[in-house]
């Protein structure tokens, strides 16, 4: 009863982290009825979370740029453009993928640099500024695809980005023995950080959670990785996008929760003048948040690109749309201040999880659209109204 | 016995964890002045809440009578109608729109669902005579000082044929002229025959204006003093207040050892490009070591403006001048030099500019030092924690936990979050603009206290003030700035306030 009572007392007091953890899982259960567990066949869920991949690294960088009260409109077409620029380098120039990646990456921040002056040193709205940005990259992608339309790659390195997967040791059983490997590292991992961080507050004589809950907490959360690592290893195992969205989505969570910078990004979004009072950049925090968005675009372009083995006249069209949406149901909050990087994948899937499921259904697109829309303003009225019984 | 406009009968309001009032009686006769006292969380601007309908009838319990009639407000404008106004401490007014339109928004003179402009401008004229304000109804709010628009709104709230009129700490932001003519309105309309409700912290002003007073702490009424009774004064509410005598005010120092330098202004003048004036002429300051220098004077005098231009000058004024810090000339680019160097600026606005409401106690304590809880810019949370409950500790932060949400906590457990914040930066020259601005007695010496023993420390502090009690109590030196200019400079054994406002005022 006293661990039933815990459990509700932690539910509610964190009732906005795990809303959306709560609907996903939702979402998840009610298409795996409706398609006869087609949703979550191993096949499925390795292409949901592929298609979901280039829009995921937007939510996240996307997060941080709302969380500072800004908006980057340009992401999309930025990404669109950077992508077509690869193609190029790699296709008619000749240049090494190794090469090509990390070049894409610079330009992609020197973008959002430049965004960033605009917004920070002029105090130009991010909203108009981004939106010029949006235009001109739009214009920047006709150009160069204009001379020889879509522009094929044949790099097979390049475009195991997008499609590949983490090469397999051995199979057993068709079951893909690195992938299981993996899974169980991170498991490990994760049970490893959970126990220390315990202890640690143990050792502070800080309140933790009681045995019983945080066991529950552990076997619930590893069972969930578990779960996706067993289904993905009946498949092809962990596919590269995966891999790349997995490494970002650590590191920003990282810098965002652990870090001072993080600290002063979320400073500045709750009050950027006491930030200023506080000692904190604001310009620079600024530059750093823009410039990192930008750079998320190039890889995100890239990703893209990859996928479809090609740079397309209107590749980018439409991302910033799905990267702010995702982030919102992520729980990112319009007033600024608040939003986790995590909460932006788990928006990227569920809005990910929709397409897809709904496809497989065979639901018209029209319909796809305004549910996607009900599901969006469904998620902020949520924000509003927990935050609302906060006060 | 004269006849009740306002009874509150045994109102209990609950928050999640807490009772904000318990069983409140709050009973005001018509055409009075009653003052509404009582520490910070005492309850005095939740029962306000319940009375203007902020809470709906359902959201509490208890009696709302009115002139004899239960009421059951749902929202403001409920209790508009029933003649109810209520002028909040943070002013609500439109800063880009007229005084005309602000006395009328939301009551437009307008027929047939049009507005008339020109009726409009007639009216709002009436009605700024009846203030006694004198400024044109087309000046937009934003060109006006804090006191006037103050006027401003209890024009709009006249405009509504008001009968009942709650201020909640008018005089909070006031310097002592606005106050006066303040007061003296709320009297002129109480010979009108409208009965006044003022929450307020200054108890010179219950003492000279009410007619009753009522006590609450702790969500309870403690007693109603009547003024013919001679029961309005200061001991007397201080004690009901905080349930305890307070033999003195201000906390003595026993021994002063005030040494060298650490600051010095010379010939500074900063130049705010965005009003197109100077806002500091040619400043001459020195502050030394272990010494509390106060900075009096009225608002607009630019006592925080010369704070912010020495302190890595955010609002990018044009300098000149001279700062020396321990003898050396220094200029600051960014705040994060000035803090660098040992500095440290408390604001005024602590809720505009201070704090970070949505974020908790313990990220808002640690966030201008946040390298002193990490290494290699990576947070160490555990040892955060530990310093922001040594803070809670000391300073005695009330709050459920350190994880606590700022914008929840009452003004005075700000102000504490706001100071615990630089004193974590351990600086050598603490500057404290309005330190203890809308808290209440009990942590007004609270804080005193810990200014005390920060000079014990070897800290140095500038206190800017608009309260010439405690610049008088506190103060080892006090210079008077009026204009932008230092007026002049009194030693504290020599300082009274007639001397402070002659400069002040000159």
């Amino acid at each position: 009863m006293k661990m039933i009572n815990e459990a509700k007392a932690l539910i509610k007091e964190n009732i906005r982290d795990y809303g959306m953890f709560i609907a996903l899982f939702a979402i998840v259960v009610t298409f795996n009825l409706l398609t006869n567990g087609m949703f979550m066949s191993s096949r499925n869920v390795s292409n949901l979370l592929d298609s979901a991949g280039y829009i995921a690294v937007l939510a996240v960088g996307m997060t941080l740029v709302i969380v500072i009260q800004h908006i980057d409109l340009s992401v999309g077409y930025v990404a669109g453009f950077l992508g077509a620029v690869a193609a190029i380098l790699l296709m008619q120039q000749g240049w090494s993928v190794f090469l090509v990646i990390p070049v894409i990456l610079i330009l992609g921040i020197i973008i959002g640099l430049f965004n960033g002056f605009l917004i920070a040193q002029l105090g130009i709205p991010a909203f108009v500024a981004t939106l010029a940005a949006m235009l001109i990259f739009r214009g920047a992608l006709l150009q160069v695809t204009e001379g020889t339309g879509t522009i094929i790659v044949q790099n097979s390195f390049f475009n195991a980005i997008g499609n590949g997967y983490i090469p397999s040791l051995m199979e057993i059983n068709s079951v893909h023995v690195t992938t299981l490997l993996i899974g169980l590292i991170t498991i490990l991992f994760f049970v490893y950080g959970e126990i220390k961080t315990r202890a640690d507050r143990v050792n502070y004589n800080f309140e933790v959670v009681s045995v019983p809950i945080f066991v529950l907490k552990l076997v619930f959360i590893v069972a969930i990785i578990g779960y996706i690592t067993y289904v993905l290893a009946g498949y092809n195992g962990f596919s590269w996008t995966l891999i790349i969205v997995l490494v970002v989505t650590m590191i920003y969570h990282f810098i965002t929760s652990k870090t001072v910078l993080g600290r002063q990004i979320y400073a500045v979004g709750s009050n950027p003048e006491a930030a200023h009072l506080s000692g904190i950049n604001v310009k620079k925090v600024t530059y750093i948040v823009m410039g990192s968005m930008s750079m998320l675009a190039a890889l995100s372009g890239i990703m893209y690109t990859s996928r479809l083995q090609s740079a397309t006249t209107t590749a980018g069209m439409l991302f910033e749309l799905d990267a702010i949406a995702a982030a919102y149901v992520g729980g990112v909050s319009s007033a600024g201040g608040v939003g986790k990087v995590t909460g932006a994948i788990v928006g990227a899937i569920v809005m990910a999880s929709l397409t897809n499921g709904m496809n497989l259904m065979g639901v018209g697109i029209s319909y796809q659209y305004m549910i996607r829309g009900g599901v969006l303003a469904g998620a902020v009225i949520f924000d509003v109204l927990t935050r609302k019984r906060g006060k | 016995m004269a006849e009740k406009i306002l009874e509150m009968r045994h109102i209990t309001k609950e928050f999640p964890g807490v009772k904000a009032l318990d069983n409140v009686t709050f009973q005001v006769e018509k055409g009075e002045i009653h003052c509404l006292v009582g520490e910070n969380g005492a309850g005095k601007s939740t029962l306000m809440k319940v009375l203007s309908g902020v809470y709906p009838y359902g959201e509490y319990d208890g009696d709302i009578v009115i002139n004899g009639e239960v009421q059951q407000f749902n929202t403001i404008n409920d209790s508009e109608k029933a003649g109810i106004a209520i002028i909040y401490q943070e002013l609500a007014l439109f800063p880009d729109l007229p005084v005309y339109e602000n006395i009328y928004i939301g009551n437009e003179v307008k027929e047939k669902g049009i507005i008339n402009w020109n009726q409009t401008i007639l009216k709002s004229k009436e009605m700024l005579r009846k203030v006694n304000l004198k400024v044109k109804p087309e000046t937009l709010i934003k060109d006006l000082g804090v006191g006037k628009q103050q006027l401003v709104e209890i024009a709009k709230a006249l405009s509504k044929n008001v009968q009942l009129l709650i201020l909640d700490e008018p005089t909070a932001a006031l310097n002592e002229d606005d106050s006066e003519n303040l007061l003296e309105l709320i009297l002129a309309l109480k010979a009108e025959g409208i009965t006044c409700i003022m929450i307020t912290h200054k108890l010179k002003e219950v003492v000279t204006i009410a007619d009753k007073a009522t006590v609450l702490r702790d969500g309870q009424t403690i007693c109603t003093l009547d003024a013919k009774k001679g029961e309005v004064n200061e001991r007397t509410i201080i004690k009901n207040m905080v349930g305890r005598e307070l033999s003195d005010i201000y906390p003595k120092r026993p021994e002063k050892a005030i040494g060298e330098p650490v600051l010095e202004l010379k010939d500074w003048s900063a130049y705010d490009q965005q009003l197109g004036r100077h806002v500091v002429k040619k400043a001459d300051i020195q502050l030394r070591k272990g010494e509390i220098i106060g900075l009096a004077g009225l608002m607009g005098s630019g006592r925080t403006e010369l704070a912010l231009s020495m302190f890595g000058n955010p609002k990018n004024y044009k300098l000149k001048g001279t700062l020396l810090i321990n003898d050396k000339e220094t200029h600051f680019k960014h705040t994060s030099d000035a803090i660098k160097a040992g500095l440290a600026y408390v604001t005024e606005d602590r809720k505009g500019n201070g704090l970070f409401l949505a974020q908790n106690i313990t990220s808002n304590i640690t966030v201008a030092n946040l390298n002193g809880v990490s290494s290699n810019g990576i947070i160490n949370m555990n040892e955060e924690v530990t310093v922001a409950e040594s803070y809670k500790q000391s300073i005695q932060i009330k709050s459920s936990s350190i994880n606590q949400l700022v914008g929840k906590l009452s003004g005075g457990n700000q102000q504490k979050v706001s100071l615990s914040k630089w004193l974590f930066v351990s600086p050598d020259i603490l500057i404290l603009d309005e330190p203890t601005r809308g808290i209440d007695v009990g942590a007004k010496f609270e804080i005193y206290t810990v200014m005390n023993e920060l000079i014990d420390r070897g800290m140095s502090i500038i206190m800017i003030s608009s309260e010439l009690g405690e610049v008088l109590g506190m103060s080892d030196r006090i210079y008077v700035m009026a204009e932008g200019k230092i007026k002049g400079e009194i030693a504290a054994e020599e300082a009274d306030q007639e001397k402070i406002m002659e400069l002040a005022t000159q």
